[in-house]
């Protein structure tokens, strides 16, 4: 029974220590990081159920494929390559280092025959000097032997490159670090924590205050990586850990004070440089120093290491134009707001919370396609970039959202300045239903440099009760006095109808009517319906025309003289008007002034696992180095007295062994006077 | 003087070989320094000298990495020259043009479409684009030397060879001067996108073969190595004349590292051994070898070259890993995070890992081997490309 047991143990060390366990070990453990590279890890779990659907997400989430190098059974493939590794280091061990001391002395002549190298001549030196010569050889060469006398001869043993083996132990015992030092950073600690610590997630999103003990981790925790976010004159003494769907507060011991953000930017207007002026504030001591981190250039303090991950706005003063977009007769209306506050807008009188997402004082886009009028994109010749000419700052940009009172929000992205667009100014605001879509743009003509124009016009052309008046204006200008009532009547009342149509529903509206009411009968042509569409895109012009003066008037300004100048103008307002429609919000905000205020985003982490992983590192490449450029050769030299026989073995099969053996024998013929070709050539 | 050393086949080309590329035997220490000859001597104080001169030239305006560096690359291109003689002559080569190239643009970019010699020689691009006609001639000249048994197009090849890997070096380090010629913040060593490393990957491809091809004295496993740099060279083309990818861009914050000017080109020397090892081991398929009937070399030699393009790949690719790493946890915050760029290239490091100890396990023959090299070079290219066209990541670098 015990025996049985014995030999069990022995057989399943003999299989975990096994060359052939190894391989596919590592086979397992390339596959399961295959596994993790090609599905995305740590998404929220809603991503997963788009991607997988119903059925497979549970599933994948139970396999643990959503985090697998935290799955236990990827813990359990390195553990074991742990264990192996050990067991194979163990197991080699004292054959290794016997291979390493030994010499192998007492080999006999029978075997050394049956070595795949010998070679054999007759020496022509006498006997008595040929030891001599022998030893002064393999000295020469860089061997280290130990000479036999035996009643068949002398057997000169010699060995070199046993450090190849010191290479085989330091490269495994490294894998073993590696390992190790690894498991101890990983998020294992974190999960020990939550499991036996008792320490529960919480929401990610409610104030700090609020967040209870259980969800704080003391500053001595192992290890852990997570996120600051500190605002320009504000700091933090805690990192947020993102812990399954939920967050922790990993508490410093520090406390860190951002001075001030910087970005340096390329002339092409590309980030250069994200800097971070930090004033950090020992805990215990009390004491403080200052100190700036950049990406590349991190910071290490009490064991954490900061580092710059990113950036965001700390909440910049915003100064806004609110325009009415529902009739009313009010002037703009001046508005503050913080970016990241949420707004009620009763105040105004709209049903309305204005939420300021973002802000962004310097926006380079690329506003053209890379040239390629040269042959080849311009490749040869020196490698100047094109691209750089397109790239173009759009000035401030701002994003808010628009929350109805049922909860129903449209976001939306504005410029501050004036976009010029085929040399053309416009006001450019992009709206969008959801955050899948695209943002659809609106662009507000300029009349010259006032944005004011268009927003009257505006006002005027969705104003039912201004309609009339507007109609009757439009006729008067079109017919002179001298046309009779009914036909002015007709006109007035086709103007007023247009108008009411349009302010419906835009152009649709208005091409849905013609075809209900013009054309009931089948047989109007295409070219009649043209006729009739630009009757009516003419008749909205004249009204826009009209809607203008009449603005101008109320606002004092001279009437002006109809001009083809005016044109462009006329028609991209009457674009915008249309696409208005569709803008889904009562109001336009417009940026008037901002007062900028950054946040830096830094990453705290602690891994005392990285000394041991480094020392591995550097270990495992000159392990690996000496195993694979350290030969390993045993040569044998047994002198008779009618013949020298020269047998040499190494650890690993390849050529230049060979050629080594070539080498050593000519070497050895040449030493013991014998006239020596070196190897003999094979056809 | 009877002598058995089996197999005897794989010795004779090393026996035929003329002892100027023999290896340099750790065994024969005394005799390797006793082997300098003068060029040697000669080619070891030139480094010397040059390296002396850019530290007296440019010392100030150097940290102290870029001491260390300079002053290291002195034992290293030194101890190359040494055990691979021919390469001397490559870097005096490489050395005399790209200083031409600069010493001819006088500091103005412009000059480049003014100059002849930059317009249609040393121009970074121009240089480049010498570098991809001579790989491709050369291709066909060792698949003609192959067929027809020719020794001269072998030879022609690796004339060839050796003058595209000169030209591309040149484009190199041209084209890193031409960066700084951009402004001095733009200014960076030229293997920050998925351009540049294209034509390092050739460059250092084709220079592992041609030791080899050296070391064993056969020209015959060219026509297949020179096939996966043409590839390469297509795709470089390909990249740069559709997308423009060969200008020049400034770089991201994340780039700006030193770390970079090592963990890349250890990479590279990486991929050109898996490369080369995968060319080798479709030469070795039975297929291949009855196909070519006597025309390629030995399975034996086919087997070493494996051997030892892979223990080079493994090697370097084990340190760019680490280097990768220590990278990592400086401007990621963690040596390691499972970013899949990371993470393929951990799966290209196990995978060969697994090749060596197959080597070593009892009743694993080598045309499996074979197809483990071929698949690995494809597991390779995946971590090299795919994972840039596939996969998201921190790596922002070289997506297409
Ligand atoms: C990531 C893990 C590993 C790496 C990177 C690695 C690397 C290497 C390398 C480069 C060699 C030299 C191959 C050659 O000279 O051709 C080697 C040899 C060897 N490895 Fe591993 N190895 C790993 C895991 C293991 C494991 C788990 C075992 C045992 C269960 C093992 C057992 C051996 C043995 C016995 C040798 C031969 C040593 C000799 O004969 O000199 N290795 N290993």
């Amino acid at each position: 029974m015990q025996g049985a047991a014995a030999r069990f143990l022995a057989a399943l060390i003999e299989l975990l220590s096994s060359m052939r366990f190894a391989v596919s070990l590592l086979t397992m453990l390339a596959i399961a990081s295959v596994i993790g590279a090609v599905v995305q890890q740590n998404e929220p779990a809603n991503a997963y159920l788009n991607q997988f659907g119903q059925f497979w997400e549970p599933v994948f989430a139970r396999m643990g494929l959503y985090t697998v190098y935290g799955s236990n059974w990827f813990l359990a493939i390195l553990a074991f390559l742990v264990l192996s590794t050990t067991l194979c280091i163990i197991h080699q061990s004292v054959p290794m280092l016997r291979e390493m001391r030994g010499f192998r002395e007492h080999a006999r002549e029978a075997s050394l025959r049956l070595f795949a190298r010998h070679a054999n001549f007759a020496p022509a030196l006498p006997p008595a000097a040929r030891r001599g010569a022998v030893t002064a050889y393999l000295a020469g060469a860089g061997f280290r032997f130990r000479v036999n006398e035996r009643e068949d001869g002398v057997l000169v043993a010699a060995r070199q490159g046993a450090a190849g083996r010191i290479g085989y132990f330091l490269a495994h015992a490294a894998i073993v670090l590696i390992c190790v030092g690894g498991l101890l950073d990983g998020n294992l600690p974190l999960a020990l924590q939550i499991r036996l610590g008792g320490k529960v997630p919480t929401s990610g999103d409610q104030p700090v205050a609020r967040i209870p003990a259980s969800a704080r981790l003391d500053p001595d925790t192992w290890s852990y990586h997570g996120n600051l976010y500190i605002p320009e004159g504000g700091s933090a003494d805690f990192a947020v850990l993102g812990a399954n769907d939920g967050i922790l507060l990993q508490s410093l011991p520090f406390k860190v004070a951002l001075k001030r953000f910087r970005i340096d930017y390329y002339a092409s207007g590309m980030p250069r440089r994200y800097a971070s002026d930090l004033v950090i504030t020992d805990n215990d001591s009390g004491e403080s120093f200052e100190r700036t981190i950049e990406v590349n250039k991190p910071l290490e303090y009490r064991g954490v290491t900061l580092f710059q991950s990113g950036f965001d706005d700390g909440g910049s003063i915003l100064r806004f134009a609110l325009r009415d977009l529902v009739p009313s007769r009010r002037p703009p209306h001046p508005l503050d707001g913080e970016v990241g506050a949420r707004l009620p807008l009763a105040g105004m009188g709209y049903d309305y919370t204005l939420e300021i997402t973002g802000f962004r004082p310097i926006n380079v886009e690329n506003v053209a396609p890379p040239s390629d009028d040269e042959p080849f994109g311009g490749f040869f010749g020196g490698a100047r970039p094109q691209t750089s000419e397109n790239l173009r700052n759009l000035g401030p940009v701002f994003t808010f959202k628009l929350r109805d009172a049922a909860g129903q929000a449209r976001e939306f992205n504005n410029y501050m300045l004036p976009l010029e667009i085929e040399g053309r100014k416009y006001l450019v605001s992009g709206v969008r239903a959801s955050q899948s879509e695209a943002f659809h743009y609106l662009r507000i003509p300029l009349d010259g440099d006032a944005a004011d124009t268009w927003f009257a016009i505006r006002q005027i052309f969705f104003d039912p009760e201004r309609h009339a008046a507007l109609a009757r204006r439009f006729t008067e200008r079109s017919l002179d006095a001298a046309d009779e009532i009914t036909l002015r009547d007709r006109l007035r009342e086709t103007a007023e109808n247009t108008l009411a149509l349009f302010a419906r529903g835009g152009l649709e509206a208005i091409s849905d009517f013609i075809e209900k009411t013009e054309f009931t009968d089948r047989s109007a042509t295409e070219e009649d319906r043209q006729h009739v569409g630009a009757a009516f895109i003419q008749i909205l012009q004249g009204l826009v025309w009209d809607a203008w003066m009449s603005a101008r008037e109320a606002a004092g300004q001279t009437a002006l003289e109809t001009s083809d100048g005016h044109a462009p103008f006329i028609r991209d307002t009457l674009l915008a008007l249309a696409d208005s429609i569709r803008y889904g919000a009562p109001l336009y905000l417009q940026l008037t002034g901002y007062k900028h205020r950054q946040a830096t985003i830094l990453q705290a982490a602690r891994a005392p696992g990285k000394p041991l992983v480094y020392t591995g590192s550097f270990l495992l490449a000159l392990g690996v180095f000496a195993m694979l450029y350290i030969r390993e050769r045993r040569l044998f030299v047994l002198l008779k007295d009618d013949e020298a026989l020269v047998a040499m073995s190494s650890n690993r099969k390849t050529i230049d062994t060979d050629e080594t053996f070539a080498h050593h024998c000519a070497g050895l013929a040449a030493a013991l006077g014998t006239a020596s070709a070196g190897p003999e050539e094979s056809p | 003087m009877k002598l058995a050393s089996s197999p005897p086949s794989p010795s004779a080309p090393l026996a035929v070989r003329e002892t100027e590329t023999a290896p340099p035997m750790p065994s024969a220490r005394k005799e390797w320094l006793k082997r300098r000859d003068f060029g040697d001597w000669f080619y070891a104080l030139a480094l010397l000298a040059a390296a002396s001169v850019a530290f007296l030239r440019y010392g100030e305006a150097m940290d102290g990495y870029d001491t260390a560096i300079l002053a290291l690359h002195v034992p290293i291109l030194a101890a190359l020259g040494w055990a691979w003689r021919p390469f001397r002559l490559f870097a005096a080569a490489v050395a005399a043009l790209s200083l031409a190239g600069i010493w001819l643009y006088q500091g103005d970019l412009a000059r480049a479409e003014q100059i002849f010699f930059l317009k249609y020689l040393f121009s970074s691009q121009t240089a480049i684009a010498w570098m991809s006609a001579f790989f491709f001639i050369a291709t066909g000249a060792y698949w003609i030397g192959l067929l027809a048994r020719s020794g001269f197009a072998g030879r022609t090849g690796s004339v060839l060879t050796w003058a595209a890997a000169v030209m591309g070096a040149t484009g190199l380090f041209v084209r890193w001067y031409e960066s700084w010629l951009l402004g001095p913040e733009i200014g960076h060593i030229p293997i920050s996108n998925l351009y540049e490393v294209f034509v390092l990957f050739s460059l250092f491809t084709a220079l592992l073969y041609l030791f080899y091809e050296g070391r064993y004295g056969t020209r015959k496993l060219g026509a297949f190595a020179l096939l996966v740099i043409s590839v390469s060279v297509a795709f470089l083309l390909w990249y740069a004349f559709t997308r423009g990818a060969h200008q020049i861009q400034p770089l991201v914050p994340a780039l700006q590292s030193y770390w970079m000017k090592i963990h890349v080109p250890a990479n590279f020397v990486g991929y050109g051994g898996f490369a080369l090892a995968a060319m080798a081991g479709v030469a070795y398929l039975p297929g291949l070898q009855k196909l070519f009937a006597g025309r390629l070399p030995a399975p034996e030699v086919l087997e070493d070259v494996m051997y030892k393009a892979i223990a080079i790949g493994f090697a370097f690719f084990t340190i760019a890993t680490i280097l990768g790493a220590l990278w990592a946890a400086e401007a990621w915050g963690r040596y390691w995070s499972w970013d899949p760029k990371e993470t393929f290239a951990l799966i290209v490091w196990l995978n060969y890992a697994v090749w060596l100890h197959l080597r070593l396990t009892r009743g694993v023959r080598g045309t499996m081997l074979a197809w483990w090299a071929i698949a690995g070079l494809l597991v390779t290219t995946f971590a090299f490309l795919g994972v840039n066209l596939f996969l998201s990541g921190l790596h922002s670098y070289g997506s297409l």
